[in-house]
């Protein structure tokens, strides 16, 4: 089963990982929490609230992963025709929405992408070739989530807009300098649809 | 009037909002959720959010999966506007694309 995921007698999933395997998507996800930052609490680790009562940003993040990861709430596609004064009140409320909202969704996603990680170093720790990863059903949600991050951030970065993009990465020449990163996306997609398929209820 | 106790005046206040909260003349326009299409997001992955999250059947997370990926676009949700932000956060935390408005047709 090398590259996908098969469903356990009880919940949960396995995946045969070798340990090239599990180096790439050990270090894509240390490098999406690097991306997705540290909590409000960490400058302030004695006191206990700060998390709960820092207030997040209200302006769009400038990197486009992260725009894509945290998109604005009251403006989407097909809002080109608004008028000035729409325009302006879609972005005020999308401001006060990633205000309250951004650090909690922040947190959720450096939680998956630690999951994978601690799973990973769980593994790595009983034998260093790899081996079969057991996901608990809890574990198998964080893991679909921290794969689709994982996904839509190389997606961004490849700039993958429309189908036909992704059409186009199939058929990238060897020498293309994306070919790795599009291996990766592709292998991760196998991953999740695997994955996915083990969770449907 | 003036010997009116404090009780009173209270409780007749009570029963005043009471009703105003029954007499709204109309409901206010329905916020709606709406789910984007984006080429990274697996189609089986969109459906499996829609049935998990929303609790919808097998049949209408997939009606609603092929709708946001041929339209455009596919409203998943409607409800007051609060109740919109938290399914739009919820969406955003799967990593769906999405978007609240008010539903003006």
């Amino acid at each position: 089963m090398p590259g996908h995921f098969e469903p356990l007698p009880g919940g949960g999933a396995a995946v045969a990982l070798d340990d090239v395997e599990i180096s790439i998507i050990r270090s894509l996800a240390v490098q999406l929490l690097e991306l997705i930052g540290p909590g409000p609490a960490e400058n302030a680790p004695d006191d206990p609230l700060a998390e709960l009562f820092a207030e997040g940003p209200s302006e769009p993040p400038a990197d486009p992963v992260l725009r894509r990861l945290f998109p604005d709430a009251y403006s989407g596609p097909g809002g080109e025709h608004a008028s000035a004064q729409e325009a302006e009140e879609q972005r005020a409320h999308s401001a006060e929405f990633r205000r309250f909202t951004e650090n909690d969704l922040r947190a959720r996603k450096r939680d998956n992408a630690l999951a994978v990680i601690r799973s990973l170093d769980a593994l790595t720790s009983v034998s260093e070739e790899g081996g079969v990863l057991k996901l608990s059903r809890e574990e198998s949600g964080q893991w679909l989530g921290a794969l689709n991050d994982l996904r839509l951030a190389i997606g961004s970065r490849l700039e993958v807009a429309d189908e036909d993009d992704t059409d186009e990465l199939y058929r990238l020449p060897d020498e293309d300098p994306r070919k790795p990163m599009v291996m990766a996306y592709l292998w991760l997609g196998g991953l999740q649809e695997t994955l996915v398929t083990t969770l449907m209820p | 009037m003036g010997r009116v106790t404090a009780p009173a005046p209270l409780e007749i206040e009570q029963t005043e909002s009471a009703e105003e909260a029954f007499a709204v003349p109309e409901p206010d326009v329905p916020w709606v959720t709406i789910v984007h299409n984006d080429p990274v997001n697996l189609m089986s992955y969109v459906t499996y959010v829609f049935q998990a999250y929303f609790g919808y059947s097998k049949d209408k997370a997939t009606k609603l999966m092929l709708d946001v990926h041929h339209k455009g676009r596919a409203i998943v949700s409607s409800g007051t506007r609060e109740e919109m932000e938290r399914d739009v956060q919820a969406m955003h935390g799967y990593g769906l694309w999405a978007t609240l408005q008010q539903d003006r047709k």
